[in-house]
């Protein structure tokens, strides 16, 4: 079987240098700055180039600013309706798109299973579409009375100049009881969705966090940063946080609701899922309110055990800690049962990521769980912090793309602002090992000689692909049937194919199974007809 | 309930479209120009755009839709988009190698005013589109009209190219519309049953309904060639199947090439394939062999055995209003009543025609041009019906109100069959009852009462 048969082996330098021969001088030039040979430093992490403009006519994977705005961001948020002001397009690709999922009960509010648009026609584009903007903000607010009702501006209403925030403040003042609020979140900003997570976490920060008075009661109070309930993940990371007896305040924003947004400054500590997304939210929490941030993981059953173990290091307080190892304890065996059956089968494979800004570093925890090496990976809208770590964080470039995007300036508010730990209490945990506000980034995981590619397109994945031959290689659904056609698994990591939850223990268990069916179905061995195999036409009849 | 804040109480709307029932026009334009042979899509304007189209035909077809952008900057947004798309041509041309780009403008660069066919031109002066190589392209302002437009606006652009020799080919341009891979197919084999030499565009079959086996080709087999495409001037005439998907581009190579044209509506069910089948055989001058006769009594069998179930059943339906005007006959050719019509798309002709179809019926009809399926659902909370068909949006709707749910349309993100399977010509007559009979019998013997329970139907 040729399709299986892997090639000659290809050095890395090779392999980057096969993925850039056909480019055009300027694109190469700028590609090869993007495509980095893992030299795994002993003091250093070596510097890639990220978060910069795609190129014209390369086919990418990235999308828009509205898409991580209202898609990613303020998707997951059940009660609040969310008016797309522009062409009836943006929203209709948005309505109910990404899969997260929510629970609203019996009969509480929720519009994530509608489409509101202004619809913007010829003449509203001609004329100015603010009118049309206030009177669909009306008949929204008539028909629901919801408590929030957010806008998003598309490309051509940033171009006709509708003042949508003025809008959203009339209609605020004129209804009363309902917030009213504006996103600036033109398609054409930034130079990936990231630029519209940037956005939309601001408004939030802005209008919403800091507005509620009756936070969730509970023992252990955290906020959990970055997390969009895709495929339920988040529900099973509050399940697993009720059973240690921690209350979840408030998740970014997956199964959010107004309410939780408005009390997330009751939290005592900002837990952070997704470090690109959402890592600007935890400092200004913290800078506002004196909630302390640290990184965490749910993907993956011993970074779940990990993140837990950090959560509980942080409050200190002895029956939480035993609480969380009984946790472990009880949830481990089953994780540990699927293991003994799966990674017989899983042992020793390949797995290439290229996913979000977060979880090609995420799932590489779950791949080395399986006994799978991660070879290749790289972020679809990551920035230099998110490669190399946060150190980087102060050496980065603003440039013309960045400059744009509104970097809100917090100062500690005169009466919520209550640091949560005293000074040297901050200072004897980080003594004993403690890290807040730490992210060293995917690189450091990765290991010498491996490719990390930014923004990686089309093109590059098919050579990647064709050269290596991963066994399986994980992105979304723009990729998953070109990929396919090789005879290569793809595995969704932005919709998961439809299954999940992947965090935590149960999720862990779920992803062993897919990614054994995956890697093991018998499919791939189907592309071929017995003809096509052996196409010598002589043949010898028994009867003869 | 999902859609549990739709209150029955109609109130009326001027601004505000809830749970729309189209698109905007590039996705339709990107769709027809997968139709032609080694064709590379491109979308000028943001890259988010592009990434949303190429997503919505992905999971509509699982099939790689390849496309490339322009990637609007805020920068090329103020300045226009000149210099994006000039080095996207360039970049495409050297990378992927395609035969042809058809460009489609977005609402971005439709506002800005970037003047497409200028900077066409500009990047053929400067030699960046290779010898040989194509560079078609359209307006689809995505404030006008729907993403059928869109189709439309592609496919014209397409006979942009055509040119009239002065020698007739003898061949037949036949437009299908905006119609699955598998029903192209199909009009196909029919065509070529009754031996008429045509030319078909779009035409998606062998592109978006691809085998497994190994290989990635970014240019598939299938699609109209460039040649083809030149050489529509010179055919004997036009068959286009609907008004909004297909006529623009017929009427343009009749006015450009002197091409006559014939706009039909879409050959869904029994009358629609009748007129399709009498339409070609008359353009072209040939008969209609036996095979078609013999599929065509198979599906007026199927009607006459299966009647009583379809008799009265009320169904609501909802997409776009070439498809949604022959599934209207179609459905009141089995005697169901069509009782709530929605189309997103804009055009009072759709209202007009089907009222003038539904007149005979003995109960209320709605229809609505430029309306959404939020008004739809009022209208089924006000009167009922046993099926409802449409997108897979519909779901909502169907397990609210609990109706048997026929996805036909685009787009069907949860369901397979409509790459292989058509539900054109008789074929898909037949195909389309089988459904429909599957759907209200599963129904009824969920719901009949133990007693009464029938093993024959």
């Amino acid at each position: 079987m040729a399709i299986t048969n892997k090639p000659v082996q290809w050095t890395p330098a090779e392999i980057k240098e096969e993925m850039l021969k056909k480019y055009p001088p300027k694109v190469a030039r700028k590609r090869a700055q993007s495509i980095l040979i893992n030299e795994a430093l002993s003091n250093t992490t070596p510097e890639i180039q990220a978060n910069v403009r795609t190129i014209p006519g390369i086919i990418t994977m990235r999308g828009c600013t509205y898409a991580g705005c209202k898609g990613v961001i303020m998707g997951p948020t059940r009660d609040i309706v969310n008016i797309v002001h522009g062409p009836v397009g943006c929203s209709f690709y948005a309505w109910l798109t990404r899969r997260n999922q929510t629970d609203a009960g019996e009969t509480g509010e929720n519009y994530m299973t509608y489409a509101f648009t202004t619809d913007m026609q010829d003449s509203d584009i001609i004329f100015g579409g603010e009118k049309k903007l206030k009177a669909a903000i009306q008949e929204a607010y008539d028909l629901f009375h919801p408590k929030g009702i957010a806008i998003f501006a598309t490309c051509p209403v940033g171009l006709i100049g509708d003042d949508i925030h003025a809008v959203a403040r009339e209609m605020k003042e004129k209804f009363g009881d309902c917030n009213v609020f504006a996103f600036s979140c033109e398609g054409y900003k930034g130079v990936s969705q990231s630029a519209g997570h940037h956005i939309a976490n601001n408004q939030v920060f802005k209008h919403l966090v800091g507005t509620g008075e009756n936070a969730k009661t509970g023992e252990y109070k955290i906020n959990l940063l970055g997390e969009y309930n895709i495929g339920g993940d988040g529900f099973e990371i509050d399940r697993i946080l009720k059973l240690c007896g921690i209350t979840n305040i408030a998740t970014f924003s997956g199964n959010s609701s107004y309410d939780q947004f408005a009390t997330a400054h009751k939290a005592d500590l900002s837990c952070v899922m997704c470090h690109r997304s959402i890592n600007y939210v935890a400092d200004m929490l913290e800078t506002k309110y004196g909630i302390p941030w640290i990184k965490v993981n749910f993907i993956g059953a011993d970074a779940t055990a990990k993140s837990l173990r950090k959560i509980g290091q942080y409050f200190g307080d002895k029956a939480l800690i035993d609480r969380i190892e009984a946790v472990i304890a009880e949830e481990m065996p089953a994780v540990k049962a699927a293991l003994d059956d799966i990674k017989p089968r899983t042992d020793g494979k390949t797995a290439m990521l290229f996913v979000g800004g977060s979880r090609a570093h995420h799932y590489m925890e779950l791949f080395a769980e399986l006994g799978m090496k991660t070879i290749s990976t790289g972020y679809e809208f990551g920035h230099r912090d998110d490669y190399e770590g946060r150190k980087v964080i102060p050496d980065l470039k603003v440039d013309a793309d960045s400059r744009n995007i509104e970097e809100i300036e917090v100062e500690a508010d005169p009466q919520l602002y209550n640091p949560r730990k005293s000074e040297e209490e901050m200072k004897s945990l980080e003594e004993a090992g403690f890290k807040f506000k730490e992210y060293e980034g995917l690189i450091p995981d990765m290991d010498k000689d491996t490719l990390i590619i930014d923004d990686l397109n089309q093109y590059e994945a098919e050579k990647l692909v064709e050269m290596i031959r991963p066994d399986i290689f994980c992105a979304g659904i723009k990729e998953k049937y070109s990929i396919q056609k090789l005879g290569i698994p793809l595995k969704q990591l932005h919709s998961y194919d439809y299954g999940g939850p992947y965090a935590g223990f149960k999720g862990a268990v779920n992803f062993y199974k897919e990614i054994d069916r995956l890697v093991n179905s018998k499919v791939w061995a189907f592309m071929k007809a017995p003809w096509q195999e052996n196409p010598e036409l002589s043949a010898t009849y028994v009867w003869e | 309930m999902l859609l549990r804040h739709t209150p029955k109480e109609i109130t009326p709307r001027s601004a505000l479209m809830i749970n729309p029932a189209k698109t905007c026009q590039p996705i339709g334009a990107m769709y027809a120009a997968l139709g032609i042979h080694g064709c590379l899509p491109h979308s000028h304007g943001s890259q988010g755009c592009c990434a949303y189209h190429r997503s919505a035909l992905t999971k509509h077809y699982k099939e790689p839709i390849s496309a490339a952008t322009s990637s609007f900057t805020e920068g090329a947004s103020v300045f226009g988009g000149q210099a994006n798309l000039l080095q996207a041509i360039e970049n495409i041309f050297t990378v992927y190698e395609p035969e042809v780009i058809a460009v489609h403008t977005t609402c971005l660069s439709e506002t800005i005013g970037d003047d497409i066919k200028q900077i066409r031109d500009k990047a053929d002066k400067s030699g960046n589109i290779p010898k040989g190589k194509t560079v078609l392209y359209c307006n689809t302002p995505s404030y006008v009209g729907s993403h059928v437009t869109g189709f439309s606006n592609m496919v014209k652009g397409m006979t942009e190219i055509s040119e009239s020799t002065g020698k007739k080919n003898g061949k037949v341009n036949i437009i299908p519309g905006w119609v699955e891979p598998s029903d192209m197919e199909e009009l196909k084999r029919l065509a070529t049953l009754m031996a008429v030499p045509f030319t078909m565009f779009p035409d998606t079959s062998g592109v978006l309904n691809g085998p497994l086996s190994g290989e990635f080709k970014m240019f598939p087999e299938g699609g109209v060639t460039i040649k083809e495409l030149r050489e529509a001037g010179d055919a004997i005439g036009t068959l286009a199947l609907g008004e909004w998907c297909s006529a623009d581009a017929a009427r343009s190579l009749d006015t450009r090439c002197k091409v006559p044209c014939k706009v039909l509506e879409m050959p869904f069910g029994l009358k629609g394939t009748d007129r399709f089948v009498d339409a070609l055989r008359t353009i072209a001058g040939t008969s209609v062999p036996e095979d078609i006769n013999r599929e065509r009594g198979q599906l007026v069998d199927m009607i006459s055995d299966s009647h009583q179930y379809f008799y009265q059943k009320k169904v609501a339906i909802y997409g776009d209003p070439d498809q949604l005007i022959a599934m209207t006959e179609f459905l009141l050719s089995i005697d169901m009543w069509p009782v709530h019509i929605v189309t997103g798309t804009p055009g009072v002709k759709f209202e007009k025609r089907i009222k003038e179809l539904t007149a005979h019926l003995p109960c209320e009809v709605n229809v609505r041009a430029g309306g959404d399926m939020f008004l739809l659902h009022q209208w089924i909370k006000n009167t009922p019906v046993d099926l409802l068909i449409g997108n897979s949006y519909g779901k909502y709707i169907a397990r609210d109100e609990d109706l048997p749910f026929l996805r036909w349309g685009f787009p069907i993100l949860d369901r397979v069959g409509h790459q292989y399977f058509p539900t054109v010509g008789y074929k898909g007559g037949l195909r389309l009852l089988e459904k429909i009979l599957g759907l209200l019998l599963d129904r009824k013997d969920r719901d009949d009462p133990e007693t009464v329970f029938e093993l024959t139907l």
